[in-house]
């Protein structure tokens, strides 16, 4: 009994919400405000977000490596672009919602591949079902339109108010709200009982079956909800962007996530979150300095960051942080931290 | 019927080219569990040092082969040990985001060096055209490359099989521990192990030019195939990787020959349903390790 009551209210301290956790998302929504004029790049951040959050909950949290998830990212956006080019359905939440629902069927029918085999088996699966879906997308260019991509989207008012503007701004509050309404239902899942058990499984798979976890159910089902997350993203980059094309399910979209997600941390869903921004401004800062060949130093910065060690790393980077929180709220109330440096 | 002859030469020719390609690959892949997306670098190395002897230095296509080889051979020993050597024993995650940043930067830098264009190395004149063989078309490139990749295939069997090194270097593989208490030097036979595989590549590289075509995206365009040969062959010996590429390459030609509006679609599927069937490859052993 003891064991098990340690375990809840250890996991109940885990998913109390930090001071610091809420200072982000005032400062995200601040940001609205702050920089009017670039509304644009900064939904692009968001939609990226949402996309890394999407990869943590599987790689940070369940331990599968994936190089296609491009593949629900592309299937989310031309479903949204395909319902919204025909009309089926106009109203773009429910488009989304669709769109996403789309993607977390395809994500549960190639979960039963990707559970098989180990890590490399895992890499090469996900990678040719990425892949596979985008030589289909050339195949039927007739319904994708082929590398042109979807012509002519309109997007509808959101719910029948809000229109989507020129500069992006109604883009930008929609993406945030879906952004932190889907954050919330990923913080509810890893921190609940199922989550946890999804990090013992990361931990030792073996020991996990032996205590009595379903490990097969449990990747699936987490796979499952991590392709709804991407599917939603791929449908938001269509709905903001009035764009699909065959790009979408592209190795480089795949292999930057996983970029993304590295420089923001594995395992503490805001991972994601940091590492859009990070990785925006990089590549901004990047496309200033060398426009044709900015390609080379995203590569440098992963050479380094696995060279360095990508622990040591967020260590430095969550000390100056940690050190003001600890001033103003106390000792308790550090940042989070990193899944890989939680005691 | 002499179609199918044609179409049956290509795809060995073919298959051949992505054996000398990728069988560094099943080395480091397979038998030394590194994960190492950035092969197709070294090809690529390879294919361009060779262009630029070729078409700037005027050196001999044949002269210009071998010194292929030994750069990519070079580059990659010296990678081994500065970089490789720490992530033998990292996390498969690590080694996809070292890798991959490693390609990227090699895409970059190839673009900047050389333009971003498909580039073409002069061939002798004795290489160029075909001839009918009883009504099949031959062509003369792709026979060399039948010729060369046969001979290197039969020589690497032949130093795994019977030589000294061959025997240290599967011990290495099959238990490192075990190997280095019996005295053989595990690290420096991995690492000229490594330094080999990448001369191949580099080698395949400058041979695939006229047929793959060569531009500063041939490490991502090619990663995937060189992935197949390897997951699919399996890794217990230089046979299954060579059946795969075999395989692939016949598959991808008649493929591209009699369904070409599904292109690159029969490949995927067919590697898919093999990993799943069978995770450890076609020719793997039971056992992953």
């Amino acid at each position: 009994m003891t064991a098990a009551s340690d375990v809840s209210s250890h996991a109940i301290a885990r998913a109390r919400w930090r001071p610091a956790e809420i200072a982000f998302w005032i400062l995200a929504l601040s940001c609205a405000f702050l920089f009017p004029s670039r509304y644009l790049i900064m939904t692009d951040i968001l939609r990226l977000a949402l996309f890394t959050l999407s990869l943590d909950l599987i790689l940070g949290y369940a331990g599968i490596v994936s190089l296609g998830h491009a593949a629900f990212f592309g299937v989310g956006a031309y479903s949204a672009g395909l319902l919204a080019l025909h009309g089926i359905i106009n109203e773009p939440v429910i488009a989304l919602v669709v769109a996403g629902l789309v993607a977390m069927v395809l994500g549960f029918l190639t979960s039963f591949l990707v559970i098989r085999g180990v890590d490399l088996t895992r890499l090469m699966v996900t990678l040719g079902i990425a892949l596979l879906l985008e030589a289909l997308a050339e195949r039927f260019s007739n319904i994708t339109g082929g590398t042109d991509g979807l012509q002519g989207i309109e997007m509808q008012p959101i719910l029948g108010l809000f229109a989507f503007d020129m500069f992006g701004k109604t883009g930008f509050f929609y993406s945030l709200i879906v952004l932190f309404l889907l954050f919330l239902l990923a913080r509810r899942i890893v921190n609940s009982p199922f989550g946890l058990s999804l990090r013992a499984i990361k931990n030792n798979p073996l020991r996990a079956s032996a205590i009595g976890v379903p490990v097969n159910r449990r990747l699936i089902a987490i796979y499952t909800i991590a392709a709804f997350y991407a599917g939603i993203a791929g449908a938001l980059f269509t709905q903001t962007t009035a764009l699909a094309s065959l790009d979408v399910f592209a190795f480089e979209r795949s292999a930057d996530l996983m970029l993304v997600l590295v420089i923001g941390g594995t395992g503490y869903l805001y991972g994601g979150l940091i590492g859009a921004v990070v990785f925006k401004m990089l590549q901004e800062l990047f496309q200033t300095i060398t426009p044709q060949y900015w390609l080379f130093w995203i590569g440098l910065v992963l050479v380094v960051m696995v060279l360095v060690g990508r622990e040591r790393i967020h260590r430095w980077v969550l000390w100056g942080p940690n050190l003001v929180s600890r001033q103003l709220f106390g000792r308790k109330a550090v940042m989070a931290v990193p899944e890989s440096d939680a005691p | 019927m002499t179609t199918l002859f044609t179409i049956l030469f290509d795809g060995v020719a073919y298959g051949m080219l992505l054996f000398v390609l990728a069988c560094g690959l099943a080395v480091t892949l397979g038998l030394m569990n590194f994960v190492n997306l950035a092969h197709g670098a070294f090809a690529m190395t390879g294919g361009y040092i060779c262009a630029v002897l070729v078409n700037s230095s005027g050196w001999p296509f044949f002269a210009a082969l071998p010194l292929a080889f030994v750069t990519a051979a070079l580059i990659g020993v010296a990678l081994e040990r500065t970089l490789y050597r720490h992530l033998y024993t990292r996390s498969h995650l690590d080694q996809v985001l070292f890798t991959i940043g490693l390609t990227f930067m090699s895409v970059a830098a190839v673009d900047y060096i050389m333009g971003s264009s498909r580039i073409f190395i002069k061939l002798p004149a004795a290489l160029e055209g075909q001839f009918d063989f009883f009504g099949v078309g031959i062509g003369r490139y792709r026979l060399m490359i039948i010729v060369i990749c046969g001979l290197l295939t039969v020589a690497l069997q032949l130093i795994l099989a019977k030589t000294r090194f061959g025997s240290r270097l599967r011990a290495a593989v099959d238990d490192p521990r075990a190997a280095s208490g019996l005295g053989i030097n595990v690290p420096q036979v991995f690492a000229f192990t490594f330094a080999f595989g990448c001369g191949l590549a580099g080698l395949g590289g400058a041979l695939s030019a006229e047929i793959l075509g060569l531009d500063p995206y041939f490490p991502l365009k090619f990663m995937i195939y060189f992935l197949i040969v390897v997951t699919v062959g399996g890794s217990s010996s230089i046979t299954g990787p060579f059946l795969a590429s075999l395989l692939l390459g016949i598959g991808d030609v008649a493929g591209k020959y009699y369904v070409p509006k599904m292109g690159p679609f029969v490949i995927y599927t067919i590697m898919i349903v093999i990993l799943i069937w069978r995770p450890n490859g076609l020719f793997g052993r039971a056992a992953a390790r």
